[in-house]
């Protein structure tokens, strides 16, 4: 199948200091990969890359189109839905607002698509009138999952999903992104420290290390490698 | 105590023009983290706009909303050509480019209309009202305001726009992943801030009169409202403009010359900034870690 998603020698960059030093990498259409390494690898500046929100050197294609050198709101039009590090709430404004912000580009479907994130996240729907800020951060992780999938996106980047959540809470979400993936058709790059957990549910991995991809292949075979596994699984 | 209503009832008409500009001031604060000093000096121009289509003939209603579209777009065009390229610079370079625009405004409003001070038409009549409490004029002027505050709060509170304006205010990078575009939503504070100011200007014309120093000394009572409201919030911002305006009115009618009124403007900035910086209903948003 056609890769949805494809680097060609990308290289990005923070101002003047290129931090990502030209990595190929491709997500097949209705997969899920994701990308591991450790903090500096350059995971977060390779998903923003690919959304514009750095300046970046390069090919990057979604389905067959350059996404480099467009704007980052011109990249959420055409499908791609970001989820970025920190999780992007809009802390001052309610639940629902959030997800009525998320079907900005696709007003037609929004008021369907918001009963059915409610239907995936009932917690939400309970505090629809609440402000984003006073939400917990897995409810947070879950408005901004959902908030995404208002945008009827073909590809879901998520920038760290587990970031400051309790392990249970860790694991709700990943159930839920694994179905979300059925459900919705969607395909998914995903940028995980939780290693473990993350090779369970990808079926195709890349290893970045200092701004250069070291290993990939599939997600089990990562798991396997015994090296891999010393390094970033811990056992 | 009938003189004493007479003076807090004048003081909510010149209140709602100051709640008005002080209103202006917080839209663009919020969204670009920047006083506008031009602020008064565009409503001024604006307001010369209005008379001179009043002068030419067109009706009163139909030059105001003439004057309102004219100031709307001017606005946006002035974020996009003059405020943009500041967007990233320093907040001080910014700020110099409004005082640049205030005095710009001021010398070409001075250099086309001159400095001679006009007569403005009111569209209300000047009549007393309810034992003289108000006069009927006082009353449009708080009727045109609370109309124009209950149409900002409906496009911000329901439309798709004024939503997407205030995520672009709070979150502008988490915006643009949701596909808004930023600088757009900016241009159109700018704006709604230039009509507003209109509308302002439009009103406390008949009673200032007019001429290119008019707005002077209603910016810094607004900038006293916008701080006492608390410079980020809307709602602050009119509930001080309407505070200044009463207590201006007050203070000079009983405690000191009404040559001195302004010196009421600077103590309460003062104030507030010494004593409670985040204004009564400075940002309160919830957070959770």
């Amino acid at each position: 199948m056609a890769p949805i998603l494809e680097l060609r020698s990308v290289k990005a960059f923070y101002g003047q200091s290129e931090v990502v030093h030209g990595i190929d990498l491709a997500v097949e259409e209705g997969g899920m990969t994701v990308l591991l390494g450790a903090n500096g690898a350059g995971k977060t500046t390779t998903l923003r890359a690919i959304c514009g929100m750095v300046r970046s050197e390069g090919e990057i294609l979604f389905a067959g189109k350059r996404l480099d050198r467009r704007a980052t709101e011109d990249i959420a039009g055409v499908g791609v839905a970001h989820v970025p590090e920190g999780r992007g709430t809009f802390i001052g404004l309610t639940v629902e607002e959030n997800l009525r912000l998320g079907g900005y580009t696709r007003p037609r479907n929004a008021p369907a698509n918001m009963e059915r994130m409610y239907g995936y996240f009932p917690i939400l729907a309970e505090r629809r009138r609440q402000q984003g800020g006073a939400l917990s951060g897995g409810e947070q992780q879950m408005l901004a999952i959902a908030r995404a999938l208002m945008m009827e996106p073909r590809l879901l980047v998520l920038d760290e999903p587990s970031f400051g959540l309790a392990p249970r809470v860790v694991e709700d979400i990943f159930k839920i992104v694994e179905r979300i993936k059925k459900e919705e058709r969607v395909s998914v790059l995903l940028v995980e420290q939780n290693a473990t957990l993350a090779l369970e549910s990808a079926d195709h991995a890349y290893l970045l290390e200092t701004g250069y991809v070291v290993a990939s292949g599939s997600a089990k075979a990562l798991a396997d490698d015994p090296q891999i596994r010393r390094a970033y699984l811990g056992y | 105590m009938h003189e004493f209503w007479q003076q807090v009832f004048s003081g909510l008409a010149a209140g709602s023009v100051y709640a008005s500009v002080a209103l202006a001031l917080v839209m663009i604060y919020r969204s670009t983290d920047l006083v506008n000093f031009a602020q008064g000096e565009m409503a001024m121009f604006s307001t010369y706009i209005a008379w001179t289509l009043v002068n030419a003939g067109m009706p009163f209603w139909g030059a105001f909303a003439v004057t309102l579209i004219v100031s709307f777009v001017g606005g946006m065009v002035i974020e996009r050509v003059v405020i943009r390229p500041v967007e990233n610079a320093p907040v001080l370079a910014a700020v110099v480019v409004t005082i640049g625009l205030l005095l710009i405004f001021n010398s070409v409003a001075g250099w086309i209309y001159t400095y001679t001070v006009q007569d403005f038409p009111s569209p209300f009549p000047d009549r007393p009202l309810f034992h003289a409490l108000i006069t009927t004029r006082d009353l449009g002027v708080i009727a045109v305001t609370l109309i124009m505050l209950v149409l900002l709060f409906l496009f911000f509170r329901f439309t798709s726009t004024g939503l997407a304006m205030r995520a672009a205010a709070q979150n502008p990078a988490s915006a643009r992943l949701c596909g808004i575009r930023v600088g757009r939503m900016l241009a159109i504070g700018w704006g709604l801030a230039a009509a507003i100011g209109a509308t302002a200007g439009i009103m406390v014309a008949p009673v200032l009169f007019l001429d290119p120093n008019m707005m002077g000394g209603v910016l810094l009572y607004a900038f006293a409202g916008a701080l006492l409201g608390g410079i980020t919030s809307p709602v602050g911002a009119v509930v001080g403009g309407l505070i200044v305006g009463v207590t201006e009115n007050l203070v000079g009618t009983y405690l000191i010359a009404s040559q001195l009124k302004l010196t009421v403007a600077l103590a309460l900035i003062i104030l507030v900034l010494v004593f409670r910086p985040n204004g009564l209903f400075g940002t309160a948003i919830v957070r959770r870690v």
